[in-house]
Order: structure tokens, then C-alpha cells, then sequence
């Protein structure tokens, strides 16, 4: 048998991965660390306090935060639910239903949103909104969230699905149920793990956008990335670490349960 | 039910993909209470005529009848017919007892009474404490058998089952068998059941339809096809047969007269539609004896023997060079005869059969 390559043998390579591995996440332990600082310092280390944290709550920053905030997670949570029932009814017509005519054009759109740089779709978005008259906000925001939530909420939902194979569902219509049935009862109990994935995939991938967001809301109107980016614009007070540390920690939590859901849901059956 | 009135009536049913046909109108009629059994090779439609019954599939031609009534229009679900999976499709997030109800649930049956009639199945089974079970913690016999439970619990006025027991092993195979087919009679429910093994369905069938490339090649009892198989398609796939070529010198009222190879004459029984000229004459081996040779005997010579406990396997060659199967009783009196030796062969009364091609 041939050995499998190993690639730590390649002179060099140990030494590219902690590099990179240190590229990515030194700025994210550092802002971590530097949020429990005592100093008003972003740079020197006074100790430990959870002091920017308070602030966060309560100081005079506080009221921006929680409006940010409360816009952020309604949004999230408004444009992955509405994303991820889309996502499964796309699902359902693209594994379900045989063949049927644009059934490649039809994928290739509920993807194009991963496809098309952020900043273009931003631009567009912001265009189509003021061409139609929309007046923008919270409203254009949900919108434009609700798109490229879509293909987040697609991708863990249809391989689910792919991994369901038909014959349960046509061994409930062989015992009368009606095919809504066989999809209330069958399908989709068994494609839970796959929707909960895409949910919060679409929830994280919402709530943490900022390029479109800044286009499409109106003057006044912050989510969290906004209302960050906002301040830091001031300049960085270290309770802009704290809050995104918060955030880090929300998104890790989601993205960490959404991995745990779709192996458990693998390894039932 | 009367015996032998009609369960399903399947006439000339065509079935077109788009560029393959897996039926070329078949038709055949399967009674009440009768164990009705689809054999044939990989391949030769025998899932596709079970699922045009169950309705997942739509006929291209033809029609089947379900009790005299036309069912093309009923979709999968208003059709009173049961399915017994190949792969099972147990529904892997409900329990054996909400598996087996699930059909009863749908009919509309309350709770109470869907679970009463699961559990009465479940016994017939025997796999009543196992109710609470997932199904992913059964053996593969007792899936199987959750899943005859699960098609038998709604009372089906036919049940379908694709080779159900190809999954199991050896040993397990044989017992369901016997099991199956004590249940078939206990329900009197007509089974259609589809198997590619020739053993399978000799041994529980009433009737069989032996099947080829979409083409219904012969129906009837295991015993008709066993012994009196129609073609060569037939004789060839059920149990070991010798094919001889023969000439037909002529065909009258079902009898034949051929001429073996070295002249030999023999009267024997003919496949309708059997004709005069080259064709092929089935004899068992396990029908031929072997004596010294003589003017009323086929001449033949042993190439091999092989010995296989109960009986003993003779290979041996006619004079055109034809190998020949016989296979011998293993008993005190019979000598195996050398290799080389010279022989006569005799086709016991019936033995000999003349085919269709
Ligand atoms: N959905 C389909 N599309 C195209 N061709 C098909 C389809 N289903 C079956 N066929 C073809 O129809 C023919 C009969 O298939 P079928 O599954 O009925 O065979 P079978 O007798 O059940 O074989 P096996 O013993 O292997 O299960 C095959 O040639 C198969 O390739
Ligand atoms: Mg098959």
C-alpha cells in the first residue's frame, strides 16, 4: 500500500499553518483578553475587571447598544426563520420533485447570493430600494438580510434531505398518507437536524453582516455590527472589545450547536 | 373469499422509461389468498410491476384491476394494497409500535383501537416486547418481520412484498420462509412476493410467474415449472437441467418424437407451440439412470465425478461431444463408474421434455 502523503513533511508547512492559525485568531484572543482590562488603555494591561462589560449595559453607551442589539436579533431571527422555511420548500422542489424544467437555473439562483461579491449586491440593493421607493430601515434591512440568508439556510438543509432517502416517504403513502402527510410526519421530523443547522447558520450569518446592512439602513437605524463600527469610527474605548467579545461568544455558541446538531442528526441513521 | 376469484388482474401492462422498457405487456392474474410469486433474474422488472401495483409508478399501457376495480386513477395512498420494502424503510424516529400503527393511524382509526390491532400483529410476529423499540436497535430479522407487521396491520386486500428476505442471512432465510408462509395462510391475505431465487419461490409458492426481460415467460404451479417448463429460458433458470439438441421429426397432441444424439428414437412430452425441425429437449439429472449400454440406451462417456454426500454428480459426454449432467442417489449398491468409462443412459418415464425456444 502506498503511505498517504504527508503533508507535515513538506519543509515549512508546520511553520505556514501556526502563522496562519496565529493570523486569524491572535486578534480575536487579544480583544477577548484586553475586554476583562482594568485601564482605560486599549494597549496597556491594568489588571483584571468586568467593568467595560458593565458599560456595556449600563454606561452612557448602553441605550445604543440595546437598540442595536434588540434590531440585530429581531432581524436574525426574523429573516432566518422566513429563510429557512424558504430554503426547505426550494429543498423539497429540488429533491423531491424529479426533474422539471430549470431545475439547474433554480439551484444556481438560490446559490448566486454566495457568488456575487457583498459589495455589488450591496450597492444593488440600496438602488433597487430607493428605484421602488422603499423607504429605508428595519424593513429593507429584514430584506435584504431574507436573500442571502437563503442559500446559508439551503446548503445544510438540502443535504440533509439528500441523505433521507425517498422510500420512507413512499412507505407512508403505501400506508395512506396523504403526500402532506408523509412530509409533515416523515420527511420532515427526519430532515430536523438539517433545519436547525440551516436556521442557525442563517440566524449568525445575519446577525453579524455588516457591508449590506450599512447600504440599506436608514439614517438612525443601527444593528450591533453597525452601531460598533459607529463608535469605533471615535475611536476604539474598550467597551467596543467587550461588546464584541459578546458577540464572538453568541457566534460561537450558534455555529458550535449548529455542528453539533448535524453530526448527532448523521450519526441516527 | 372464494379461492379463486381474481385479487389482481394485471393485462398487458407496458411500462416505458424514457429509453428503457422494463415491462412488455405482462399479464397475469393473481387470486384471493393465493402466495403469488414474481421470479426472475436481476433486471427483468420484476420491482417495476410491483410498484405499478402499489402505484408508484404509472403504467405506460394496460391496466391493472384491483378486485375488478381499475386503479390507475387511485394514487399510492387510496390504494388498499401493502408494501414490504426491499430496504425495509422502518421509520427510524418512531418506535415499532407507532411503525405498525402508522398505517391504521392514517385510516383513521382512534389511538386506542390503531394500538390494539398494532400489538395484535406485533404477536402474530412474534415481536410483542419489542413495541417500544427503535428500529435501529432490531436485528435485521426482526426489522424484517416489524416491517411484514407494519403492511399486514392495516389488512391489505393484496400484499406486496420485494424480496424481503434478501438481506438476511442464510440460516435466518430459511426459517422466515417457513414463517412467511404460515402467516400468508393464517391472514389468507394474496402475497405477491418477488424473489430472483428459484428455491425461494419453489418452495412457497402456489403459483409462480417466471420472468424475463420485461416478459412474462411462463405462470403456474411450482411443480408445472419444475417439470413441465415451457421454454428453455424457463428449464434453464429453475433448478439444473440438461439441455439436449435434438431433432424433431414430429409434434402431434402435446406428445413428440425427436431422434438424440446417435440416432436413439423417444417418444415424449411437448411445450405447446413446440414445432418440428432442431430444438431442445430439458431432462432433470435428476431423472436419468445410468446402466450397461444397449441398443434402447443413450451411449455417453464419463469425464468426472463429483461427490457431494447424498449425491453423487456424474459428468459425462454423448457421442456429439454434449456434456451431460446425471445426478446419482448415494446408496451402498451403486458403484461410481470410472472415468472413461462407457455407459448407457435411460430417461425415466416423463423425464425427457421437448421445449419451446
Ligand atoms: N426509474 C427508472 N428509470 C429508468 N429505468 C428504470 C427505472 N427503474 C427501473 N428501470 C429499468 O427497468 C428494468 C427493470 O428494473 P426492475 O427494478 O424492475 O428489475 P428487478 O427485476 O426488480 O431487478 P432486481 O432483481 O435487480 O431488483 C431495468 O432494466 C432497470 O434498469
Ligand atoms: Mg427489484
Amino acid at each position: 500500500m502506498i503511505k498517504p502523503l504527508d503533508l507535515r513533511r513538506f519543509t515549512g508547512f508546520r511553520a505556514l499553518t501556526i502563522l496562519c492559525l496565529v493570523v486569524l485568531y491572535a486578534p480575536l484572543i487579544i480583544v477577548a483578553i484586553y475586554s476583562f482590562n482594568d485601564s482605560t488603555s486599549i494597549t496597556r494591561w491594568g489588571g483584571f475587571s468586568l467593568k467595560w462589560y458593565v458599560d456595556v449595559f449600563t454606561g452612557p453607551d448602553a441605550p445604543k447598544f440595546r437598540n442595536a442589539a434588540i434590531n440585530s436579533f429581531t432581524i436574525a431571527i426574523g429573516a432566518a426563520t422566513c429563510a429557512t422555511i424558504i430554503a426547505t420548500a426550494a429543498a423539497v422542489a429540488m429533491n423531491r420533485a424529479g426533474r422539471f424544467r430549470g431545475k439547474v437555473a433554480s439551484l444556481a439562483l438560490i446559490n448566486l447570493p454566495l457568488m456575487v461579491p457583498e459589495i455589488v449586491t450591496a450597492v444593488a440593493s440600496l438602488i433597487f430600494f430607493i428605484t421602488i421607493g422603499f423607504k429605508t430601515g428595519l424593513m429593507t434591512i429584514f430584506i435584504a438580510h431574507l436573500v442571502f440568508c437563503i442559500p446559508f439556510a439551503y446548503l445544510p438543509i438540502s443535504a440533509r434531505m439528500q441523505s433521507v432517502p425517498d422510500v420512507y416517504e413512499q412507505a407512508a403513502m403505501d400506508l395512506y398518507a396523504t403526500p402532506w402527510e408523509a412530509f409533515r410526519l416523515i420527511l420532515l421530523p427526519l430532515m430536523i437536524p438539517g433545519i436547525l443547522s440551516g436556521f442557525l447558520l442563517a440566524f449568525i450569518i445575519s446577525l453579524d453582516d455588516f457591508l449590506i446592512t450599512n447600504f440599506v439602513k436608514g439614517a438612525g437605524i443601527e444593528t450591533l455590527p453597525t452601531a460598533i463600527f459607529g463608535s469605533v469610527k471615535q475611536g476604539i474605548k474598550p467597551n467596543i472589545m467587550a461588546i464584541s467579545t459578546l458577540l464572538l461568544g453568541v457566534s460561537v455558541v450558534f455555529v458550535t450547536l449548529s455542528w453539533f446538531i448535524g453530526r448527532a442528526g448523521q450519526s441516527k441513521n | 373469499m372464494n379461492q379463486n376469484s381474481i385479487a389482481v388482474d394485471v393485462e398487458n401492462v407496458v411500462k416505458r422509461y424514457d429509453s428503457v422498457t422494463a415491462l412488455h405487456g405482462v399479464s397475469m392474474d393473481i387470486r384471493e389468498g393465493e402466495f403469488f410469486t414474481l421470479l426472475g433474474p436481476s433486471g427483468c422488472g420484476k420491482t417495476t410491476l410491483l410498484r405499478c401495483i402499489a402505484g408508484f409508478e404509472d403504467v405506460t399501457e394496460g391496466a391493472i384491476r384491483l378486485r375488478g376495480e381499475d386503479i390507475a386513477p387511485l394514487p399510492p395512498h387510496r390504494r388498499p394494497v401493502n408494501t414490504v420494502f426491499q430496504q425495509y424503510a422502518l421509520f427510524p424516529h418512531m418506535t415499532v409500535l407507532e411503525n405498525v400503527s402508522f398505517g391504521l393511524r392514517r385510516r383513521g382509526w382512534i389511538e386506542m383501537d390503531a394500538e390494539a390491532r398494532a400489538r395484535e400483529v406485533l404477536e402474530l410476529v412474534q415481536l410483542k416486547d419489542f413495541a417500544q423499540r427503535r428500529p435501529g436497535q432490531l436485528s435485521g430479522g426482526q426489522q424484517q418481520r416489524v416491517a411484514l407487521a407494519r403492511a399486514l396491520a392495516p389488512n391489505p386486500e393484496v400484499l406486496l412484498l420485494d424480496e424481503p428476505l434478501s438481506a438476511l442471512d442464510l440460516k435466518l432465510r430459511q426459517a422466515v420462509r417457513v414463517e412467511l408462509k404460515q402467516i400468508q395462510r393464517e391472514t389468507g391475505i394474496a402475497f405477491v412476493f418477488v424473489t430472483h431465487d428459484q428455491e425461494e419461490a419453489l418452495t412457497m409458492s402456489d403459483r409462480i410467474a417466471v420472468m424475463s426481460e420485461g416478459y412474462v415467460q411462463q405462470i403456474g404451479t411450482p411443480r408445472d415449472i419444475y417439470e413441465a417448463p415451457l421454454n428453455r429460458f424457463v428449464a434453464d433458470f429453475i433448478g439444473e437441467t440438461n439441455l439436449l439438441d435434438v431433432e424433431v421429426a414430429a409434434v402431434s397432441e402435446g406428445m413428440a418424437e425427436v431422434f438424440l444424439p446417435g440416432g436413439l428414437a423417444l417418444r415424449c412430452p411437448a411445450a405447446a407451440s413446440a414445432v418440428a425441425g432442431r430444438g431442445h429437449l430439458s431432462v432433470r439429472p435428476e431423472r436419468i439412470s445410468i446402466g450397461p449400454k444397449s441398443a434402447e440406451t443413450l451411449p455417453a462417456t464419463v469425464t468426472d465425478h463429483v461427490y457431494l454426500g447424498t449425491d453423487i454428480h456424474l459428468h459425462a459426454r454423448l457421442v456429439d461431444g454434449e456434456p451431460i449432467l446425471v445426478r446419482m442417489q448415494n446408496s451402498e449398491s451403486s458403484g461410481i463408474p470410472e472415468r472413461g468409462s462407457e455407459l448407457g443412459l435411460r430417461f425415466e418415464a416423463g423425464a425427457a421434455r421437448l421445449l419451446v425456444d
